[in-house]
């Protein structure tokens, strides 16, 4: 978790910014709260703790119910992201061909578990649900490249190619 | 020497704010004489299965094809992007205009070609036909495939067909007729009546008479809400989304007729945040509508207001359920909430709403156009009309189907989806998403009829239109465990038996799969999801057993083979079987040895092979590969 920290104080969040989504795209309107929010993880791949006191403070939305929003759907995350992101599909279509096998194997291979980012900080796995395209099944989306009928092979040439850097 | 023609464009004809009825008409026209049916056009499939594949790299190399080709005397080609059609399984797909001629599997590198063979001289390349498994000859047009040609595609009508970037071509096939139909021909009771005589059904899943809804939110009084349901949660389901990133309008309108009849003036659609391309679809369709008049305040001068706005939803299952969309679409944590508080009556912002799925929407205009009576027409009795259905798993054709309510399985998997591939016997369909049941087909239930009666009848559910076909390699327990464990994790966690059931179930599943089951698993299972199903808050938790019960019901001999024998006899629960060589049959081709991740194959060539099971990771890559059956699950 050090690196997680230290990553963490670096993060410099940009106020104008912040004012641009609440107010500008959103009218300040607490009913859009998380849009806004996915504006901000957009931003920065994460939500910063700063950034949602701002939020809270900007809006008038006590920041425990923030934190309840940001905890309740899947796709918020409020720890910062690594360098490279895999997801790999686990839609039933997907895990029925076996996509399960390539989540085991990256976490075997890397040491990690699904959702979690690399102690390197390179690497976020993500499980998604369906990503649409059931019909090339197995497939993984690697720094949002469709890999389509995707296998171990498949995620191991992206994996060496990140060692590689 | 002779010029390069222009082809007739509608792009030429200008934005205006359309103010009456006739005066869309006569717009219509108007594109209609500035588009060309006649003139060569290539279409490319960008729906997202093609896009997977490669259709952007398509797209921009027959740009460049196009462009580099001389076109002396002749007219340039146009290019046109559309949403998916559907035959997903075989893209990126391509279709040349006018003759109406079927490319798949279309690569970059094959640009030239079709520029300069077929294009220029009229020669059709044999080698990106699409020939079906057992036929001599490929099929040429798009039209004659049995994929498309054993469906009724109404609702799909237009994917395909039109650019969804481009309201001006959703207008040449038709769109918002309707919308000034019902606006200055009938009364918002009117088109609460079609849609009552249609027997129109939910296609969120609930299946919901839509009219009876209509009515008895049209009664209340103040601020009403028209809602949209793009949730769209199944995972492994997509008809949702290829309506909204290849016919929006037909959605919108739909949205706006609701509008109409119910006296509302405000319209949301909540869309999975997972949906990118169809939140920037609907926002551009939003906006063309807008500028032409045909939403937002005064539609068509008859002094009706409609204004839509997209609302994004952020990853959680359960927001597909009526009650915590509503609170989600108000920024808060999506909570169902008790049943006897009725959206119609109190839902967004405590005020009555109406909320459809994406799906029933886009049947809405097709009903007030040509009449409840001719909606009824088509389907079965108690399921009208047609559904489209995401085909997807061990099937040939794997993509988006639509057919009459009624349609045989047998039809829908055989006729349609072509059947089961690598020589594979089918085991089970499974509907209804992750509340769904799995139907075991063993010959007794190929010839059901899918309806949503017929469906609930054998344990299964009509749902939203998901359809997983699973062949003999299919572990049914571990199936059960899927779902299950899905719905803990999407479970909002409020109520316990939900909450707690779930976990109980997946906690003895997962067991099982590992060959820890014993006996009384399968009872505990039986009164833990009944308990679930009884006492849950909400649709999730009332449904959630459904995978459970099915598969143990159709497939007691399998958790029993796992609990008893410690074997599972599909292969798939890893501490439960073993990969090995049957040395009579492996021909020593050496296949499975190449195709081995963990080396764990050896054998000299065309000497029987042998698997060192202290490597093997039983990834099943040289069960998968053998062309000669050879490798047998122990
Ligand atoms: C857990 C849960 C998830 C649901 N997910 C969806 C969904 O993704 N899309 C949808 O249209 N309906 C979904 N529904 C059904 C909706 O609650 C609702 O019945 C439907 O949107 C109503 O529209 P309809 O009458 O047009 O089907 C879900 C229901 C439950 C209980
Ligand atoms: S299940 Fe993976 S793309 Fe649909």
């Amino acid at each position: 978790m050090s690196g997680t920290e230290v990553i963490c104080q670096e993060i410099e969040v940009d106020y104008m910014l912040l004012d641009r989504i609440i107010n500008d795209d959103f009218g300040g309107n607490r009913e859009a709260m998380i849009m806004m929010m996915q504006a901000i993880q957009h931003n920065y791949r994460f939500l910063p703790e700063p950034a949602l006191k701002y939020l809270s403070q900007t809006i008038g939305v006590p920041l425990t119910k923030i934190y309840e929003v940001a905890t309740f759907y899947a796709s918020f995350s409020l720890e910062p992201k690594g360098k490279h992101i895999v997801q790999v599909c686990t839609g039933t279509a997907c895990h029925l061909k076996g996509s399960y096998r390539m989540v085991e194997h990256i976490c075997e291979r890397k040491g990690m578990e699904p959702g979690k980012t690399s102690e390197d900080m390179l690497l976020t796995l993500e499980t998604v649900n369906c990503v649409g395209a059931c019909a090339v099944a197995p497939v993984v989306v690697m720094d949002e490249k469709y890999y389509p009928k995707a296998d171990i092979k498949t995620v191991n040439e992206f994996l060496d190619g990140l060692n590689a850097q | 020497m002779a010029q390069a023609i222009s082809p007739a464009n509608i792009d030429n004809i200008p934005t205006i704010k359309i103010s009456s009825p006739r005066d869309l008409e006569e717009y219509r026209q108007a594109l209609l004489a500035a588009s060309d049916p006649n003139a060569p056009r290539i279409v490319v499939c960008c729906g997202t299965g093609c896009q997977a594949t490669g259709s952007v790299e398509v797209v921009e190399a027959l740009k460049a094809a196009v462009e580099e080709a001389g076109w002396e005397g002749k007219v340039i080609p146009s290019l046109k992007k559309t949403g998916c059609h559907g035959f997903c399984s075989r893209g990126p797909l391509v279709i040349i205009e006018p003759m109406d001629l079927f490319y798949q599997r279309v690569k970059g590198s094959d640009a030239a070609e079709i520029v300069n063979l077929t294009l220029m001289k009229g020669e059709v390349i044999k080698r990106l036909q699409y020939k079906p498994a057992d036929a001599k000859e490929p099929v040429a047009k798009s039209h004659d495939i049995p994929y498309y040609a054993k469906q009724t595609r109404i609702v799909l009508e237009n994917i395909g067909k039109i650019d969804p970037f481009e309201i001006k071509d959703a207008l040449v096939h038709g769109a918002y007729k309707s919308l000034a139909k019902a606006l200055t021909e009938m009364s918002p009771a009117q088109v609460i009546e079609e849609v009552s005589i249609s027997k129109l059904r939910g296609r969120g899943g609930g299946g919901f008479p839509t009219g009876l809804k209509w009515e008895s939110c049209a009664k209340q009084a103040g601020t009403r809400y028209v809602i949209c349901n793009a949730d769209e949660g199944d995972p492994g389901a997509f008809m949702d989304r290829s309506l909204l990133e290849g016919d929006p309008h037909r959605v919108l309108e739909g949205m706006a007729l609701t509008g109409y009849a119910l006296g509302s003036h405000r319209g949301y659609v909540y869309c999975r945040a997972e949906y990118p391309l169809a939140v920037r679809t609907l926002t551009n369709a939003i906006r063309q509508a807008e500028e032409l008049g045909l939403l937002g305040e005064n539609i068509l001068g008859t002094g009706f207001d409609f204004k839509l706005t997209i609302s994004t939803g952020a990853g959680a299952f359960v927001c597909g359920e009526s009650s915590a969309l509503m609170s989600s679409l108000e920024g808060k944590v999506g909570r169902p909430r008790p049943k006897y508080i009725r959206s119609v009556e109190k839902g967004f912002r405590d005020s009555p709403s109406n909320l459809n799925n994406v799906e029933t929407f886009a049947n809405v205009p097709m009903i007030v156009e040509k009449g409840g009576e001719w909606y009824k027409s088509i389907g079965t009795e108690r399921s009208t009309g047609t559904k489209v259905f995401a085909l997807t798993g061990n099937v040939y054709n794997i993509g988006l189907v639509e057919v009459p309510m009624g349609t045989s399985l047998r039809e829908i998997v055989y006729g349609i989806g072509g059947g089961i591939p690598n020589k594979k016997e089918l085991k089970a369909v499974q509907t209804g998403g992750p509340s769904g049941g799995c139907i075991p087909i063993p010959k007794k239930f190929l010839d059901i009829n899918v309806g949503f009666g017929k469906l609930a009848e054998v344990g299964s559910m009509m749902g939203s239109g998901g359809m997983i076909v699973m062949d003999e390699d299919t572990c049914m327990v571990e199936v059960a465990r899927y779902f299950i464990n899905f719905l803990v994790e999407e479970s909002c966690g409020q109520c316990t038996p939900c909450r707690e059931g779930l976990i109980r179930m997946v906690e003895i599943l997962t067991r099982i799969t590992k060959g820890q089951g014993r006996e009384g698993d399968i009872e505990a299972l039986q009164e833990i999801g009944e308990f679930t199903n009884n006492f849950s808050l909400c649709g999730l938790g009332t449904s959630a057993a459904n995978p459970v019960f099915s598969t143990i019901k159709y497939f007691r001999e399998e958790y029993e083979a796992h609990i008893y024998d410690k074997k599972c006899p599909a292969g798939v629960c890893k501490p439960l079987f073993h990969y090995e060589i049957d040395a009579e049959a492996c021909t020593g081709c050496g296949l499975c040895r190449m195709k081995c991740p963990a080396k764990a194959i050896a054998g000299e060539k065309k000497k029987p092979h042998a698997i060192d099971q202290s490597l093997c990771i039983k990834c099943m890559e040289c069960y998968r590969n053998c062309k000669f059956k050879s490798i047998r699950i122990l």
